[in-house]
């Protein structure tokens, strides 16, 4: 992609002071050249995985105020602090019971691999958590290899098969994602296999652009509708899930709730994705941090907070301290989908050399949608798929996820709370005016919140 | 012996609930669906269903086996998802006839509206009327036989799936060309023309035509500027 230099050129070093004198620019960096020469070789505009990567107001602007003369906090490690979470209670006949208010959000086996979907499913399933299906249906194994797991129903239906719905635990039905919010997915050539290929129903080796709006429904009136025939179809056994990317959120999601949901998932604009164009996953849909309060909002307003619906955060979800923040904002639970990669092997340094060859770099990768990956997660690659250990990886998706509950009980307990839910955004002080406007809680010491009252 | 749900009477989930507890060979009727959506939904045993009058939203949705007859029309979504089995209905069917149907049958009487047939996956759909616009959107494999016209972008960015029209067809979607009918094809037709007689009116082979994909749009189109620069580097260098 990047035009090597000539014979004998060196490249300039930053340290030499022969050339201080030269000025990136900040409007057209070296980034933003390489792209327009990237579009202008190859007239197609760019498709990768992954979620935004530029600046963005994250959770890491707000901190928790811990307790002090009038808050008690609860001992670290003896006085408990209760970290599970109930959907669908009321409605459902089998309601989801996580031990931990993290769960793992879609990706399909296609877009990663049937080891990477594996470990996914022993992870979770050992931290007492779910995992979900993705565009692309529900494999025997994924099944097999998740103790809780969500099956999705999205636009394109690719591989929806009634029977998987009434062995799932729960169904969500995918309004969009915060990656693209109003796109459809996206599986390149490289990745459609037989095997896909035959699961979605497509020809073998096609760039695969599915749908982007449900075919048999419009708008929240049939939402309704087709939430009824889903509980029909399942006779009412488990809860439904609407998964809608950070757009509207305040109406999005009173919107789910008027449909019926008992869960909302809101996926913030840092969510990932396998393959989708770079402009969309930049500059489409809000931040996870402006998106929490709305939903919470419309949430409150129809008095089913923290009772009959329950709110689920996604969307750059990366340590206990974001989990946190997430919930204490008013959130039931945070989803993972980029971390929990990473937590199973995505972007090892070990395969620096790899990605070198690939023209990136450990830290950098991003082509999920090459299917070259050198760790073995997001490919069809057989070769590829078996470098990655399903068990090993799984423990190492355990442990991260026991990581990131126990930090959240640490918060919970410095803020005096006997359970995670308890967590409340009077807990939190933001640190930029950005972050109180959007999160509504006061700018640290300070009691203002930017456009409140 | 026939089972009666009269749903002036009894509740859609009663029905619902008693269908999918069936085992097969039962012969149920139902009275009164006044547009009910969600009528017979899931059905996973072999019996057969008769609706006695017009339903709403998803009848027979991902219906998997047996036969469900509808006396009337039918909204949004008409045994969408369907696996295998036969949906019929005499009536009209609103949009999204049949979207995404993965095999089994479906026929309707009347018309069908938009998108009739939308990203169908295997699913063989005849409609003895017409049908709406962007009908077999996206469609991936099956068959979508029209008796009657086609409304406009037909076939749109269709896949594998293999159409065929009698009456006029307004506009073809993008991808979407007519194709010659070879003796599998007229094969294939036939065999769908008998098995859903007598709601294609008499419709014979040899009055329709076959549409399916140019498969244009299969890859991205990508160009490599680039490459063709060292490539007449290359060239000249030799020269």
């Amino acid at each position: 992609m990047s035009t090597p230099l000539p014979d004998g050129v060196e490249p300039v070093e930053s340290s030499d002071p022969d050339f201080w004198h030269l000025r990136e620019s900040y409007t057209f960096d070296r980034n933003v050249i390489a792209e327009i020469r990237r579009a202008a070789n190859t007239g197609i505009y760019r498709i990768r995985g992954w979620g935004a990567k530029r600046h963005l107001p994250t959770l890491d602007d707000l901190v928790f105020l811990g307790a002090s003369m009038s808050r008690y906090p609860l001992e670290g490690y003896r006085e408990a602090c209760g970290t599970d979470v109930v959907i669908g209670e009321g409605r459902a006949e089998r309601p989801v019971h996580l031990k931990i208010p993290v769960t793992i959000a879609g990706m399909s086996f296609g877009s990663l691999s049937a080891q990477a979907k594996e470990a996914l499913g022993r992870g979770a399933s050992a931290a007492g958590t779910s995992t979900t299906t993705g565009d692309g249906g529900m494999t025997d194994e994924e099944r097999q290899h998740s103790a809780t797991l969500v099956y999705q129903y999205l636009p394109s239906r690719y591989g929806m098969n009634p029977d998987h719905l009434r062995v799932a635990d729960a169904i969500e039905v995918v309004v969009g994602q915060g990656a693209k919010p109003g796109g459809g997915g996206m599986l390149l050539g490289q990745k459609i296999t037989e095997r896909v290929a035959e699961m979605r129903t497509l020809p073998e080796g096609i760039d695969q652009r599915s749908a982007c709006r449900h075919p048999d429904w419009t708008g929240p009136d049939d939402l309704e509708i087709k939430i009824g025939e889903l509980r029909e179809i399942t006779d009412w056994q488990v809860p439904i899930y609407v998964k809608v990317g950070a757009a509207r959120p305040y109406y999005d999601t009173a919107l789910a709730v008027k449909a019926g949901a008992d869960a909302v998932v809101v996926d913030g604009m840092q969510g990932g994705t396998a393959a989708t164009q770079d402009v969309f996953i930049e500059h489409v849909g809000i931040p996870t941090l402006a998106a929490i309060g709305e939903s919470v909002r419309a949430l409150r307003e129809l008095g089913v907070h923290r009772r009959e619906v329950k709110l689920i955060v996604a969307g750059g979800i990366r340590s206990g301290a974001d989990v946190a923040k997430a919930l204490a904002l008013g959130a039931d639970a945070a989803s993972i989908g980029t971390a929990a990669l990473i937590a199973i092997g995505d972007n090892d340094p070990a395969y620096e050399a790899e990605y070198q060859a690939l023209g990136t770099s450990a830290g950098f990768w991003e082509d999920f949608q090459a299917g070259t990956d050198p760790a073995g997660i997001t490919t069809q690659d057989p070769d590829l798929s078996a470098r990655l250990d399903p068990v090993l990886a799984g423990r190492r998706l355990a442990n991260y996820l026991q990581v990131l509950t126990i930090e959240t009980q640490i918060l919970a307990r410095a803020n005096g709370k006997s359970h995670v839910l308890n967590l409340e955004p009077e807990d939190l002080a933001a640190l930029t005016v950005e972050a109180a406007a959007m999160a509504k809680v006061p700018l640290a010491g300070t009691g203002w919140v930017p456009g409140a009252g | 012996m026939t089972r009666r749900f009269d749903l002036a009477e009894t509740t859609r989930r009663a029905l619902n609930q008693a269908l999918h507890d069936a085992s097969g060979g039962e012969s149920f009727e139902v009275a009164n669906p006044r547009g009910a959506h969600a009528v017979a939904c899931g059905i996973t045993a072999d019996i057969d269903v008769v609706v006695r009058g017009s339903v709403g939203y998803y009848c027979a949705g991902m219906h998997q086996r047996g036969r469900v007859l509808v006396e009337g029309n039918a909204s949004t979504g008409l045994a969408e998802n369907i696996m295998s089995g036969e949906v019929r209905i005499t009536g009209n069917a609103t949009m999204s006839a049949a979207a995404t149907g993965c095999g089994g049958l479906v026929v309707v009487g009347g018309n069908a509206g938009a998108r009739c047939g939308i990203s169908m996956k295997g699913i063989d759909i005849v409609v003895g009327g017409n049908v709406g616009h962007m009908s077999a959107f996206m469609a991936q494999a099956g068959n979508l036989v029209v008796c009657g016209d086609a409304a406009a972008d037909l076939g749109d960015s269709i896949y594998e799936a293999q159409i065929f029209v009698r009456g006029d067809v307004e506009s073809l979607g993008a991808d979407c060309v007519e194709k010659e009918m070879r003796p599998e094809h007229t094969e294939t037709l036939r065999s769908l023309l008998a098995a859903a007689a007598p709601a294609t009116g008499g419709a014979e082979v040899s009055q329709f035509r076959r549409y399916g994909s140019a498969r244009r749009l299969y890859n991205f189109n990508i160009d490599d500027v680039d490459a063709l620069e060292t490539e007449r580097d290359a060239r000249e260098a030799v020269r």
